[in-house]
């Protein structure tokens, strides 16, 4: 058994016309899967689903906020896709960030001012991990209260539940999830660092095919088994950034 | 009434950390709430929670330290400390929901007479022309949703941090809220830069208020009717 890809363009390399894609991280620079964005935007591929809390910030953003931090000029996300118009909806909890001196509209903002047709489904942030975690879990629906009584409760199953209001809740379906970590095996085990385990642990397993860019590639038995967080069976394919 | 002195947004923090008791879990907002890490009470450990998947960080990282991998969820980096976890963002928010968070802080740009709270926009962002900048200084902001619909439903305890009115002097403690919710009945305590404010079944009672402030004056930036407290007094730190 080998998930190892040699290079990130033979891990995208299938990625389809349509396809729904959970895009890891959170929003910060620290766990951005930007090496298989670079990948995915090499191929003539349109109408992409994008999934994610905050995924199509951009580097203006990214440096704005970082303030006297130094981006690293390998970041990239999946703006990459949006501003090269493979992108036709977004299932996302933040698409811009109110934040003050942005030298440049957000890509989302110019995708759509420039006449782009892209749709955005607003989620709550909890309920998007747990729609999520429910595709990877083989959940077939759940009920939450985030959201009741508000606009995101339009045209959705309510429901009382010991005297509780609760929304029902739909898995979302993925073909592919792009995922960062910092050390994998061959069999796809994976641990994460600090904060940027964030989505990606939640999005691992998720999807129909599973894509790790990891910073190491370690031999088997050298990830402690106490301490892996994503388990070999999430994973289908591994590239080293 | 211009005259008087407001509290700035330091000591808003400042006052909100005093809610904070040893063993809480707190988590904090992006704005005014994030300020409050670095003034817990003497004595006190509280864990800091960020929906990014940390339990018990540290306060505000300095440039030579910081991390691309330890940031909070207000986008700053933040610092280690021992007994600190990590985890994914599907625990994060079980955590969130399932009550184990004892105190949410969170900014708003409405909280109703009832502790309804409106803290975000769902408009359409073709409607947003020019820099974002412009946007936030005409109290206008871009559609984006959050944690906060799952901490306000899911915190044991919800407390806005807040400017008492808006830019333009219009009370943001009102009887309704015109922009969306983001839950209903979920605050408990408003703290403003005027006063503490606290949401009973009976009413909004004015707990403590801004030196050199009198009753009258932020009632008159209130559009609810304001209970007075049989003990109010001046907000100290």
């Amino acid at each position: 058994m080998n998930k190892i890809f040699n290079s990130s363009d033979q891990a995208v390399a299938d990625v389809f016309d349509g396809a729904t894609i959970l895009c890891g991280g959170f929003g910060c620079v620290g766990g951005v899967p930007s090496t298989l964005f670079k990948a995915l935007v090499k191929r003539p591929i349109k109408n992409l689903t994008i999934v994610g809390n905050t995924p199509v910030l951009g580097m203006a953003f990214q440096k704005a906020a970082a303030r006297t931090m130094t981006v690293p000029e390998s970041y990239a996300d999946a703006s990459l896709l949006l501003n090269n118009g493979q992108v036709r909806k977004l299932i996302i909890s933040v698409p811009t960030i109110a934040i003050y001196k942005m030298p440049e509209p957000f890509p989302i903002v110019k995708a759509i001012k420039e006449g782009k047709d892209i749709e955005i489904e607003l989620v709550p942030q909890g309920t998007l991990a747990e729609r999520i975690r429910a595709a990877r879990a083989g959940i077939g629906a759940f009920y939450t209260q985030a959201g009741v009584g508000t606009y995101l409760a339009r045209g959705k199953e309510t429901r009382e539940i010991s005297g509780k209001s609760y929304l029902l809740e739909y898995p979302i379906e993925a073909d592919f999830a792009f995922i960062w970590a910092y050390k994998a095996d061959r069999y796809g085990n994976l641990i994460y660092k600090g904060t940027s385990r964030t989505f990606n642990a939640t999005m691992a397993g998720a999807a129909k095919i599973t894509i790790a860019e990891v910073a190491e590639v370690v031999e088997l038995g050298q990830l402690d088994p106490e301490t892996i967080v994503t388990p070999a069976a999430y994973v289908d394919r591994v590239v080293k950034r | 009434m211009s005259d008087k002195q407001k509290l700035d947004e330091q000591t808003i923090a400042m006052r909100a950390a005093r809610e904070f008791e040893d063993g809480m879990v707190v988590n904090l907002g992006g704005g005014i709430p994030t300020l409050a890490c670095n003034f817990v009470p003497e004595g006190r450990e509280v864990l800091f929670h960020a929906e990014n998947g940390a339990l018990g960080y540290g306060g505000i990282a300095s440039t030579e330290t910081a991390d691309w991998d330890l940031f909070n969820a207000s986008f700053q980096p933040v610092t280690p400390l021992p007994g600190m976890s990590f985890f994914a963002h599907d625990e994060s928010f079980a955590l969130i929901r399932g009550g184990h968070v004892d105190i949410s802080v969170l900014g708003a740009l409405e909280v109703s007479e009832k502790g309804d709270l409106a803290n975000w926009v769902a408009g359409d962002l073709t409607t947003f022309e020019g820099d974002i900048t412009d946007w936030i200084g005409l109290d206008r902001y871009p559609p984006a949703v959050g944690g906060a619909m799952d901490l306000a439903i899911g915190a044991k305890r919800v407390i806005v941090c807040m400017l008492h009115t808006t830019r333009n002097g219009q009370p943001k403690i009102v009887k309704e809220c015109k922009y969306e919710l983001t839950a209903s009945r979920c605050v408990s305590l408003i703290i403003t830069d005027l006063a503490v404010i606290e949401i009973t079944p009976q009413g909004l009672v004015l707990k403590e208020i801004t030196p050199g402030w009198e009753p009258e004056d932020v009632q008159a930036v209130t559009e609810p009717r304001l209970i007075l407290a049989s003990d109010i007094k001046e907000i100290s730190l």
